[in-house]
């Protein structure tokens, strides 16, 4: 399954042999049949909305001293220009370019919107909605601690997600596999499972040693369950014409569980791996929140303690783009893994 | 096309089949139990090329995945060589009509399963090529099976299983979901493989003409309960002229005997 990148050009190219013309193209976006020149021009001509804002449009507000959001605008603008330079040289940047630049010059232009409806016409009430320079200059200015946290939460989730899949891989395979297991483990699954790892906090904080380690633990729980009902449903589930080809071809019982169960059964494990992930997430900012005094999830509470919405938004910000990208790794390991299944389901 | 084989060194072993019964109890619902098989006997020398023809539920694959070890006789003995079968084993190999490929395998670890089952791989990678050459795949080794026509995901599925050298290869309705023309392009794909290995085969089939052509011997089932009602000597030289009349009366008596000939109206075939 550990298929190297000249591997996989090399299937994608007798794929392609095979079926003619089909399913191997990338994902294009529906503007991309057709490059227009306002697609390319989304970005700078965003930022020139959003700095116009900025700069010409009154202020009703009162407005941090710092100049960290038209310096970000400057520096979108020089990049969306320096796109522009490049797009006729580079293969890859258009690509790029063409899928993601509608998406990222209304997002400038949002900017530029939030700027308007705040600072300027001050439609929504301070301090809770400030403008993007009270996020982006908190951010900026917060950045020692942001990281801090970011990087405690990433260790956080990460050894609790990981700790949980790899009991909910043994326990889903045990309890798919042997019908003993399945009669003792699937009622207990059944009651204990749909339990939010949440919870447990009462418990936890009395049983764990630490609350580093309680909140690990909690992790664990929340993504256990997901990960072992997927798990085991998926391998009770196995084709039993494969195990019975297996068997006459002279395979084992370790062969017909690591060989031919627990591939038969990885679509429904890495649908469990997701649902796990999104119930790490929540459980993770909770947790955060009750007993460990770091991580995304603590700072957002404590800049609410001090009224300062605009490190809330900040640290948001990065939790989305935290979150996301961890989901992304996971897809990336997915499409990886699963990659026999590339016409077989709508990839 | 299949040539005249020079007499190959034989791997197959004789299989026999002694007073062997197959009853599958009831299940919720179901008044009685159902009798699949009774009290079958049945002797496949060393080599040969055996069909089993027969409507529906005659048991021809209970038979099947009897001597496939994937279930156990109610009663009676089977044997490969002197030895009973108590389990499967990869000295006898199974190929559905359904190619059951691995789906997350490519086609050259499909046809490695054996071997990786086995623990052998290291010793007899070069066997690999060897099938993949036999079944003319060797362009597709990295490609996965959805990717293949169904005549190609059986060609693998017949590499698959004989790349353990198995002493009898059970074929269930192995061309059954293929065209016409695939069929018959098949069918001496398999009498070729058949007579580079002389492996003993035991083929179930549908198809009246498949059997004349292909085999040595034709057993021919009835149903409720299963039971051979004849067995039938194929007394032609290969290739088989599917035209010849030789061919066609043999057709004709086993439409008879299974009362499908059409003549007598009154017959009751089912």
């Amino acid at each position: 399954m550990n298929t190297s990148v000249e591997e996989l050009q090399q299937q994608t190219a007798i794929v392609s042999r095979v079926r003619q013309p089909s399913a191997t193209t990338a994902p294009v976006s529906p503007a991309a049949t057709k490059t227009r020149p306002q697609t390319l021009l989304a970005i700078p001509v965003g930022a020139c909305i959003a700095l116009a804002i900025h700069f010409l449009v009154p202020k009703r507000e009162p407005v941090a001293p710092t100049h960290y959001y038209p310096l970000l605008l400057f520096v979108l603008l020089g990049l969306g220009l320096l796109g522009l330079a490049l797009y006729p040289f580079l293969e890859g940047l258009r690509k790029w370019m063409r899928y993601m630049c509608p998406m990222l010059g209304v997002a400038t232009m949002t900017a530029g919107i939030w700027e308007l409806a705040t600072s300027c016409l001050g439609l929504l009430p301070l301090p809770y909605f400030p403008g993007p320079e009270g996020v982006f200059g908190s951010m900026v200015s917060d950045y020692k601690l942001l990281f801090d946290s970011t990087w405690h939460s990433l260790i956080l989730l990460t050894s609790g997600y990981f700790i949980g899949v790899i009991i909910a891989l043994i326990t889903g395979v045990t309890i798919g596999w042997f019908p003993h297991a399945r009669y003792w483990g699937m009622p207990l699954l059944k009651i204990v499972g749909p339990i939010p790892a949440t919870a447990w906090i009462p418990l936890a904080m009395v049983i764990a040693p630490s609350a580093l380690l309680s909140a690990v633990g909690l992790i664990s729980l929340a993504v256990w369950f997901p990960v072992t009902m997927l798990t085991a449903s998926g391998i009770s589930s196995t084709r039993a014409s494969y195990l019975d080809v297996a068997r006459t071809l002279g395979a084992r019982p370790l062969y017909l569980v690591f060989r031919v169960a627990i591939p038969a059964a990885m679509p429904n494990i890495f649908i469990g791996l997701f649902m796990g992930l999104g119930t790490s997430f929540l459980t993770l900012v909770v947790a955060e929140n009750v007993g460990v005094k770091s991580g995304l999830g603590w700072y957002v509470s404590w800049a609410q303690g001090w009224a300062e919405y605009g490190k809330v938004y900040g640290a948001l910000i990065i939790m989305a783009a935290f979150f996301s990208t961890i989901m992304t790794v996971l897809f990336k390991v997915r499409d990886r893994v699963l990659v026999w299944q590339k016409g077989v389901i709508k990839w | 096309m299949v040539a005249v084989s020079e007499p190959a060194t034989i791997e197959g072993s004789s299989l026999r089949v002694r007073g062997t019964s197959k009853y599958f109890a009831a299940v919720n619902g179901a008044a009685v139990g159902a009798l699949a098989l009774d009290k079958v006997s049945l002797f496949v020398s060393a080599g040969e090329l055996v069909s089993i023809v027969g409507p529906s539920g005659c048991g021809k694959s209970t038979l099947l995945r009897l001597i496939a070890g994937l279930t156990v006789a109610s009663e009676g003995e089977l044997l490969v060589g002197d030895e009973p079968i108590t389990a499967p084993s990869a000295e006898r190999g199974l190929v559905f009509q359904d190619p059951n490929l691995f789906p997350w395998l490519t086609v050259r670890r499909n046809i490695e399963a054996g071997l990786v089952a086995r623990r052998v791989l290291k010793q007899e990678r070069g066997q690999v090529d060897k099938f993949m050459r036999l079944v003319g795949l060797e362009g597709f080794a990295d490609a996965f099976p959805h990717h293949l026509s169904g005549g190609m995901a059986q060609r693998v599925a017949l590499a698959r299983a004989m790349i353990n050298h198995p002493k009898v290869l059970l074929l269930d309705e192995p061309l059954g979901a293929l065209d016409a023309f695939t069929r018959m392009r098949m069918q001496d794909e398999v009498l070729r493989l058949w007579q580079a290995r002389r492996t003993t085969m035991l083929l179930v089939t549908h198809d009246i003409d498949e059997a004349i052509y292909m085999s040595d011997r034709i057993v021919i089932m009835t149903p409720r309960p299963g039971r051979i009602e004849q067995i039938i000597p194929v007394k032609m030289n290969r290739p088989r002229d599917r035209s010849s009349p030789d061919f066609l009366g043999l057709r004709s008596d086993i439409l008879q005997t299974m009362h499908f000939a059409g003549r007598s109206l009154g017959g009751n075939g089912a």
